[in-house]
């Protein structure tokens, strides 16, 4: 029987290949993906930091925090992801070498963890598109409640936190799914700086068992698993953060 | 130039190599920029074509038309790009006997063809995606008044729905167009010679790292917002017969939903 399977055309290589991959190399992937999984997972907060303060830099009323806040994502949003990874993977690294020789005299090599700076980079990229998420979300708030809150005495910083932030999670929440649905697809470029996420991992284990379209092919799967199942959390998410609210 | 080498920063060295190492290669990125936006323009306008068909089939009522499409569409956009290039490029190696016997290994063995088939591929699903969105928003009365004076569906697509989604899908496709035009750095990544292919040739040519990110940074920067404005212009000229703002606001809900759009 087996024979017989192993002689078709196409359907030969194809079952060899995955009983060979069954056999010696998921677990590698498995590696791969919690490494994709972990480096999304530290990214979002960074961004969701970067986000509210890019927000409130757009926002408020000084001009410095203004053109600050544009210029982030303004350059953010021109430069393409691969430019900004290999600028601040080896852009900033050389950068800091340079400035400490320059400052010391010593000659230091620094190696940047390429988990630290894939969390760095993609913190940074995603949180200019966290900043227009959270400025909609900001400009969505019902004015007249945060003056209410003026009127009863509340600080200012009172009355972020108590009437605005609460509120700018339920409008923010659409976009910021919609940001992490697109992070995760951005780890698989870390691959380039040697950050043995899922994408790396197949494109390694593919090479050295020369079944890359098998290796790749399951990377693939697995990227649209998680973007199943980030679809159905953001959703389960949306109707808790709506329980509240008055259906029209 | 002035004198900058007192900057306690960055080690700036021979400064004046900015200016003559970017002239040096100023050809080569010429001519790197010209497969960057080659490859962009050329798939975004046969993508676009085949995008509308897609996405009515997306629509269809027949599950045999619909999940497959849907399935085809929720592949491309659900996976990263860079997967996908690799994907085709790297695991057709795996099929090569195969593919020779088809005669089609020519094909398979050529960089910038497979990343053209991808780059199609990619940018159909994600202009389909947005055609989807446009079409399920056309006012139904529209479509029923259409219906009422005796359109056949073809016509009334050609005249009345494609003329309507065209106009509330619009600032989302300039979004698609820029997203793309950023995603074709990417190419590099399969040894095509592209604008950023040819910044890290440069580099690792000179061992200068920041003048050829630092230029080639620029220029994309400068054709991302070149392409913002000019889709801006395009699109003005479209809404300018438009009295109510019904369109309009069609636009900008499905332009803020952006699913998933960069790669």
């Amino acid at each position: 029987m087996e024979e017989f399977v192993l002689s078709l055309p196409l359907i030969g290589p194809l079952w060899e290949s995955i009983d060979l991959f069954y056999r010696s190399r998921a677990d590698q992937l498995m590696e791969g993906l919690r490494i994709t999984l972990m480096t999304a997972f530290s990214a979002l907060p960074l961004a969701v930091l970067l986000g509210l303060l890019g927000a409130w830099a757009k926002l408020s009323n000084s001009k410095l925090a203004n053109t600050v806040g544009s210029a982030y994502t303004v350059i953010v949003r021109g430069v393409p992801e691969l430019v900004l990874i290999i600028v601040v993977y080896y852009g900033v690294t050389q950068g800091i070498q340079d400035s400490i020789t320059a400052l010391t005299g010593e000659d230091i090599r620094i190696d940047l963890n390429p988990f630290v700076t894939g969390t760095l980079t993609l913190g940074t990229v995603y949180g200019a598109f966290m900043t227009e998420v959270f400025r909609g979300a900001f400009q969505s708030l019902d004015k007249g409640q945060v003056e209410a809150a003026h009127a009863i005495g509340m600080h200012r910083i009172k009355t972020f936190w108590r009437i605005m932030l609460p509120q700018v999670w339920r409008f923010a929440l659409p976009g910021i799914g919609n940001v992490w649905l697109v992070l995760v697809k951005a780890t698989a470029l870390m691959s380039v700086v040697q950050l043995d996420e899922l994408m790396r991992m197949a494109d390694v284990h593919g090479r050295s068992t020369r079944q890359p379209f098998l290796f790749f092919i399951t990377a693939a799967f697995l990227y649209l698993a998680i973007t199943v199942l980030s679809i159905r959390l953001q959703h389960w998410a949306e109707v808790w953060a709506n329980r509240g609210v008055r259906r029209e | 130039m002035p004198d900058i080498s007192w900057l306690p920063v960055i080690d700036w060295g021979d400064y004046s190599g900015w200016g003559p190492l970017t002239y040096e290669y100023l050809g080569r990125y010429s001519r790197g920029f010209m497969v960057t936006l080659g490859v962009t323009f050329s798939t975004l306008l046969v993508g676009f074509f085949i995008a509308i068909p897609v996405a009515v089939m997306r629509l269809s009522r027949n599950p045999l038309i619909r999940v497959p499409t849907f399935a085809y569409m929720f592949f491309f956009r659900g996976t990263p790009l860079i997967v996908q290039l690799y994907l085709f490029y790297y695991g057709s190696g795996q099929f090569r006997p195969e593919l020779q016997n088809m005669g089609i290994w020519w094909f398979f063995r050529e960089p910038l063809y497979v990343s053209l088939l991808v780059y199609l591929l990619n940018t159909t699903a994600y202009t389909a995606e947005i055609f989807r969105g446009a079409i399920q928003a056309v006012p139904f009365g529209e479509i029923e008044a259409a219906k009422v004076i005796g359109m056949s569906s073809m016509k009334r697509f050609r005249r009345i729905i494609f003329p309507k989604a065209i106009r509330i899908g619009f600032p989302a496709y300039t979004n698609e167009v820029v997203f793309l035009f950023q995603a074709v750095v990417i190419i590099s990544l399969v040894t095509v010679m592209d604008l950023f292919g040819v910044a890290r040739a440069a580099q690792s040519y000179s061992y200068r790292i920041y003048e050829p990110l630092f230029f080639v940074g620029i220029v994309y920067l400068a054709s991302s917002y070149a392409i913002f404005y000019f889709m801006g212009r395009v699109e003005t000229m479209m809404m300018r017969h438009v009295r109510d703002r019904g369109d309009v606001e069609a636009a900008k809900a499905l332009t803020a939903k952006k699913t998933f759009a960069l790669r």
